[in-house]
């Protein structure tokens, strides 16, 4: 009996990284060999896909037997002879490497719009999205719609800016659509800077083909002729994949000139940004691509009246445009009734930091931080309390426990002090140092800055230099008023949306965090025991066996001690760095 | 290096290129911006050789400083800070002998870089060697690797 048997290894950066190039060799390897040595009839076809989201459990391999599907967790190289031959050959699955009910719990909580295909189809063969219903809406959109019909089945839907502003998307087209002008472009944002966020990554490198029907819709919905991916240094895995699927789209004629057979032209291009953070800034963006440093300008049109090289332009994230599609084909309604009534559709997130599962979430919005952290992240790591999330990355804030049934949109994000920003959400617990974290922020923009205006080079580096005080003890009086002062002054100031938001993170800390500020300052203590210079690291007497484990980790031999009897630390050479801590098996090492 | 360079023009007037393509071109084959480099280029195109520099310091991706071989790129993520990549660092250097305000040990063999975010923050925290991507890494494995390297 011929079995129909497909292999799936998840290849994201997730999964590449944790070894799935060497999975997906290997049971390469294996069915060359079956095919010579065993005689079954299957079809077999291992293939790589994209991030299904789920990447604490990497590398993650489907196995699906006459559709059937399995899903085993972290498996390395040397377990795929044992799933071959036992799952393949003799059809029992490995029950103890399966991903089991906490696999299916993630996703089964989700609603899966943008993430539909990742971790489903090949990302670099045209015809893995093609047979899942790809480019039928570009089609439909080319050959059967006017521009304006498009325009109007877009604002219907209620779909929002996903990069974080929220602006509404058919609001933009439309403006694009009625500003005449020989040349117009059409730009995709891919320029995902919020550290703390994947999710345009993984769509870019797990579904890229759906970024490029979303841009050639809206190309065609404004009548432009030009577009642009604007694809961050940091992700060569995306360009890859995203240039695989312009080329294919090209020779298919899904590109270029007479798309589709019609009269309309899309030429669509890569550019690769050179790490500057300021660039997801739709102005900066556009500089960088003409080539010149990538500063804002004052905003004295928009950019769908005068953009890249002073022409038209339309702007939207991955995620915007990875919408798009399913929109076109589902109907309006659809992805309206999907959200909340002042944002449609669903939001992809990425769950990480101190959170059980991590990995990208997409879920409707209107959704409560609870469920997102609870249902969804199976709660916190290791049973420690949780402390804050903090959303929307450095232009975002922490919300802490007692608002964690907030619901997620763009509006109570930003009641709650925080944003919803491009969508990276990262769980701190107790042990997070809540004013290293808005240091940590500010040092961010700070270094990011491009320097054009005053109050964000100058207010985000004395901002800065005050938290530096305060972590190492040195604090004064007066810091916690003067850091208020300057992080109103600065949002109220700046030039764009990079210092206008800089200071979210402080003032957001300053509201709900106020007493550890106050500890450090006043007692000079670190409730976390995060900050180096307000720790010390003593051995508990009591409980060392003097087994040397630190002594042999410590960096400065700061830790003296005979095998056997008691170590102890000299704090004069101990440097903190808390690798001791971190060895000792007994728990005999004391951090306060 | 002239040969390199007058390949590098010939891409740029072959994709009507502009500053940002030209320096991503010199820094992929040479590893970093060489003085020389800049020069031939701005008389090539007449443009002054301080648009180049003006261009070339603002963005990250950017050295005017000679690499080390082995690049050791640490993510400085917020999934990654959460998890101790700043431990990481600072292990690092002091592994390699890294003075604070430098990047690269003084024999060129290491250059210890931070990047802002490589967005893998699901294995947090993560580190580039060589540009392959290690997740969880901790100190321990961090030093094996470097041992690694050193010893080959």
């Amino acid at each position: 009996m011929e079995k129909n048997i497909i292999i799936k290894v998840c290849m994201g950066t997730g999964g590449v990284a944790s070894g799935g190039e060497e999975v997906l060799e290997k049971f390469k390897e294996m069915i060359t060999k079956s095919g010579l040595n065993v005689k079954i009839d299957t079809k077999c076809n291992a293939q790589k896909v994209g991030c299904r989201g789920f990447c604490s459990k990497d590398v993650l391999v489907d196995v699906i037997v006459d559709d059937v599907k399995t899903t085993y967790k972290h498996i390395k190289p040397d377990m795929v002879e044992k799933i071959f031959n036992e799952h393949i050959i003799n059809g029992v699955p490995v029950n103890e490497w399966l991903a089991g009910s906490e696999y299916n719990d993630f996703h089964n909580k989700q609603t899966k719009v943008v993430l539909s295909h990742c971790g489903d189809i090949d990302p670099e063969d045209i015809d893995s999205y093609i047979a899942v219903g790809g480019y039928n809406a570009a089609r439909k959109a080319i050959l059967e719609m006017s521009s304006e019909e498009i325009v109007s089945i877009i604002k219907n839907s209620n779909l929002r800016g996903r990069g974080g502003a929220g602006f509404p998307t058919g609001l933009k087209w439309e403006l694009g659509l009625r500003i005449k002008s020989d040349v117009k472009y059409v730009i995709c944002n891919g320029d995902e800077g919020d550290p703390g966020a994947f999710m345009d990554r993984s769509v870019m490198e797990g579904d890229p083909h759906s970024v490029i029907e979303g841009m050639i819709i809206c190309a065609k919905a404004t009548q432009s002729n030009y577009g642009y991916i604007y694809v961050r240094a940091e992700y060569p895995l995306a360009v890859k994949r995203l240039q695989m699927g312009i080329d294919q789209c090209y020779t298919r004629g899904f590109l270029g000139q007479n798309i589709f057979g019609s009269d309309f032209s899309f030429d669509l291009k890569i550019f690769q940004g050179a790490g500057a953070f300021v660039c997801g800034e739709a102005t900066a963006l556009m500089r960088s691509i003409e080539g010149k440093r990538g500063m804002p300008s004052p905003k004295l049109w928009r950019s769908a009246e005068r953009g890249l090289w002073e022409k038209p332009t339309v702007l939207n994230n991955v995620e915007t445009f990875a919408n798009v599609p399913k929109i076109i084909l589902n109907g309006a309604n659809w992805y309206r009734k999907l959200g909340t009534d002042r944002s449609g559709g669903t939001k992809v997130f990425s769950l990480s930091g101190k959170v059980k599962n991590t990995g990208l979430v997409e879920v409707p919005l209107g959704i409560t931080l609870r469920e997102i952290i609870y249902d969804i992240g199976g709660g916190i790591e290791g049973g420690k309390d949780f402390k804050a999330i903090q959303t929307g990355g450095p232009s975002g804030g922490c919300i802490p426990a007692e608002l964690l049934d907030t619901e997620v949109d763009y509006e109570s994000l930003a009641h709650a002090g925080s944003i919803m920003g491009s969508g990276g959400m990262v769980v701190l617990d107790e042990n997070t140092c809540m004013v290293n974290t808005a240091k940590f922020f500010l040092e961010f923009t700070q270094a990011e800055s491009c320097g054009k205006c005053t109050p964000c080079r100058i207010g985000t580096k004395r901002m800065l230099e005050i938290l530096e005080r305060i972590t190492s003890g040195k604090g004064k009086e007066g810091d916690i008023e003067l850091l208020e002062e300057l992080g109103n002054h600065i949002r109220a100031t700046s030039l764009c949306g990079l210092g206008m938001t800089a200071a979210n993170p402080v003032l957001s800390t300053l509201k709900y965090f106020r007493d550890e500020y106050i500890a450090h300052i006043k007692e000079k203590k670190c409730p976390a025991a995060v900050c180096r210079d307000l720790i010390t690291f003593t051995i508990i007497e009591e409980k060392c066996k003097g087994c040397g484990s630190c002594k042999r980790v410590c960096p400065s031999d700061a830790i003296r001690g005979t095998r056997k009897s008691p170590h102890r630390i000299d704090k004069e050479l101990c440097i903190k760095c808390g690798s001791c801590f971190d060895a000792c098996k007994f728990k005999a090492i004391l951090k306060v | 290096m002239e040969e390199t360079l007058e390949k590098i023009l010939k891409t740029y007037h072959e994709n009507s290129g502009n500053i940002i393509t030209i320096l991503q071109d010199i820094e992929k084959n040479f590893g970093y911006i060489p003085e020389e480099a800049v020069n031939w280029f701005a008389k090539k195109l007449d443009i002054p050789a301080s648009h180049f520099y003006g261009v070339a310091t603002f963005y990250s991706q950017f050295h005017l400083k000679p690499r080390g071989k082995n690049i050791i790129t640490v993510c400085r993520g917020t999934a990654c800070h959460v998890k101790g990549s700043e431990r990481l660092i600072n292990r690092l250097c002091l592994e390699l002998d890294i003075p604070e305000g430098e990047e690269t040990t003084s024999d060129l063999k290491f250059t210890v870089e931070k990047v802002n975010c490589i967005g893998a923050c699901g294995i947090a925290p993560v580190t580039l060697i060589n540009n392959t991507v290690h997740g969880r890494m901790t100190i321990d494995k961090l030093i094996k690797e470097i041992k690694k390297i050193k010893s080959e």
